[in-house]
Parts: structure tokens; C-alpha cells; sequence
């Protein structure tokens, strides 16, 4: 059996411990999900694809941030016993279910969209997959969302206006699209006091991303990048 | 952070990596052989190089400090707007003036 703890409320005697049989290649997420359909149904987490898609299962596993539909239990239990808790640095709805709404509003803060400009484009673009703008782009694209990065930072949980390596992350490969007329705009939104200067490059992001993903370098590169504006703007007004 | 200021940072950082090492090989010199005050103002006393490599060296601490003190004390305190950029150019302020006027008076003694 599995000794499961998980937070329900706070301080040290917010947690409730459940029991759970160990089976074959059981995931975090498939434990949580025994526990609220066999033993008590008020338990709240949030889940959708179950197959590392959408981003939604992320919790703390024994501490550190995880997806956990992606995680068997066999690599991340100590002994026997699993300790779940709600994500970091995001407010808490109920039980393991964060409000993801501030990881959002910063990617829009960020700029982390698409604009296409005022006029559509004549043509389409053409961008060579070996270009080393797409090279960027296709490091950083294949985010879910998960908040696992947001999380882990650390620059996160002491300034709580950062703009986190999710957000910053998308605004660079949104840098990097040569199709976008948002640039100037986007390079002022990362360079604000939350934005990418205040990146610490300690790499929990990049260490604990699930997709594998380094949003520790898309933030190095945004520092270049917005100094090199920097530069261009001062040359100019010179 | 604006962008000058990181740029700014930078630029200093990479000057004090090589000012702070030759500012601390100069104080196990002066030490080590048991310079006394007076051979060290023999040394310092009408010395441009001197004064030019210190003034480099306390303008660019100067710069430096402050920006980086900057958003240790955002972190931290929570300290946030125009009064932290007061107080922070204040500090360079002090830092530069203090620094130049100890190495001006090395030179001229």
C-alpha cells in the first residue's frame, strides 16, 4: 500500500493521509484519481488528456513540481509514500486546483500572442525550417501551459509581478516569428522591472520543465535582444 | 529592469572582474613587504596611472552597486518607485564622490 499524503488546508496539520494499492505502471494522477472516486469524492484536482497534452495535472510531488498524468509513481515515491501538494506561487482554489489566471495574465502582459500588424500580410511568409529564427522558435514551442516552470521559480515566489519563464518563454519564440509586427512593443513588455532583467538563471524552470523545454535560455535571449534595441534606440537618438 | 541598466551592469561588471583583482593584488603587495604609509604616498604621490586606474574603478563600483543593490532591496523589502531610484542615484552619488576624493588625495599628497 501506498500512503498517500495530501494538503488540504494549511500548515503542518493540513494534510490528510489516505491508502492506496500500489499497481502496475501507476501514474501520480491515477492515484489522486483512486482516491476521489473510491474514498472521498470532496477531493478537487484538475485533469483533462491524461496523456501530457494539455496542462493541467500539474501539483507538487514530494516537492517538486511535476505533470503528474506523465509521472509513475515508481520514480517519485519515497518508500511508500507519496506527499501531494497544490502548485507554488498560484493561489489556491481548493485542495491540489490552483487558480491558473495570474500564469495567463502574464503571458497576455508579456505579449505572448500573435500580431499580425494593422494590415494582413500580401503573401505568405516564407520561413526556411533550418532559419535560425525557426531554430528558436521550435526550442521553445512546444509548451503546454502546465505552470510546472512557473511554479519552480523561485524569482516567481519573491516577486510576485515577475513575469515567470512561461510567459517570457513564449514572447520569445514570438520574437523569433519573422511574420509578427508586434516587436517593438513586446521587447518594451519583457524589459519592465518584472520582465526578463529580473531573471536569476538559477534554471529551476529548464530543470524541472516536463517538455523538456529551457526557458532559462529563450530569457537569455530576450536580455540580448532587448539590449540590442536598447543599443539601436541610443545610436539613434546620438 | 531597463535594458541600459542591464547593459550598464554588464559593462561594469566586466571592468571591476579586472579592477578588483589588480585593487587586491595591490593591497598583498603593499602589505606583504611591510610598506609603510609613507613609501605608499612615495608611490601614489603625482601618479596618473594611479589616479586614472582608480578613478575607472570607483566610477564603474559606482555604477554598478547601485543598480544592483537596486533589485536586491525590490526583492526583498518590496521598496519599489521613484523614491528607491532617488536613493539609489544618491548612493552613486556618495560612492563616486567619496571614491574620487580618496584617490585624488593619494595622488596630490
Amino acid at each position: 500500500m501506498l500512503a498517500v499524503r495530501i494538503r488540504r488546508g494549511e500548515g503542518p496539520q493540513g494534510f490528510q493521509t489516505f491508502a492506496v494499492p500500489r499497481r502496475a505502471n501507476q501514474t501520480v494522477l491515477d492515484v489522486v484519481t483512486e482516491i476521489q472516486r473510491d474514498q472521498d469524492p470532496t477531493l478537487s484536482y484538475r485533469f483533462a488528456c491524461r496523456v501530457g497534452m494539455c496542462g493541467s495535472c500539474g501539483m507538487t510531488v514530494n516537492g517538486r513540481p511535476r505533470w503528474t498524468c506523465r509521472t509513475r509513481v515508481a520514480q517519485v515515491a519515497e518508500g511508500e509514500s507519496l506527499t501531494l501538494e497544490p502548485l507554488r506561487n498560484l493561489p489556491v482554489v481548493k485542495d491540489l486546483t490552483v487558480d491558473m489566471e495570474p500564469f495567463f495574465t502574464k503571458w497576455r502582459d508579456a505579449h505572448g500572442y500573435f500580431e499580425p500588424g494593422e494590415t494582413p500580410a500580401d503573401d505568405f511568409a516564407t520561413v526556411l525550417p533550418d532559419s535560425a529564427e525557426r531554430q528558436e522558435v521550435d526550442a521553445g514551442i512546444e509548451c503546454i501551459n502546465c505552470g510546472v516552470c512557473y511554479a519552480a521559480c523561485d524569482v516567481v515566489s519573491w516577486n510576485p509581478d515577475y513575469l515567470g519563464p512561461a510567459a517570457l518563454n513564449r514572447a520569445w519564440t514570438l520574437v523569433n516569428d519573422v511574420r509578427d509586427r508586434g516587436q517593438a512593443e513586446r521587447l518594451a513588455a519583457v524589459s519592465t522591472d518584472a520582465g526578463c532583467h529580473a531573471c536569476h538563471s538559477h534554471m529551476s524552470c529548464t530543470e524541472h520543465c516536463p517538455k523538456g523545454l529551457a526557458p532559462t535560455f529563450a530569457i537569455a535571449g530576450l536580455k540580448r535582444e532587448t539590449a540590442r534595441a536598447a543599443l539601436r534606440r541610443f545610436r539613434r537618438k546620438a | 529592469m531597463s535594458p541600459l541598466l542591464y547593459l550598464a551592469q554588464r559593462g561594469t561588471a566586466a571592468i571591476l572582474a579586472l579592477t578588483v583583482a589588480v585593487h587586491l593584488a595591490t593591497i598583498v603587495y603593499a602589505v606583504r613587504g611591510g610598506l609603510t604609509a609613507g613609501e605608499i604616498l612615495a608611490r601614489t604621490h603625482g601618479n596618473a596611472g594611479f589616479l586614472a586606474f582608480y578613478a575607472v574603478f570607483v566610477l564603474a563600483a559606482a555604477i554598478h552597486a547601485p543598480i544592483g543593490l537596486r533589485s536586491v532591496l525590490r526583492e526583498w523589502t518590496g521598496w519599489r518607485g521613484r523614491s528607491l531610484d532617488v536613493a539609489m542615484i544618491a548612493l552613486s552619488a556618495v560612492i563616486a564622490v567619496l571614491g574620487l576624493r580618496a584617490a585624488l588625495a593619494v595622488y596630490v599628497a
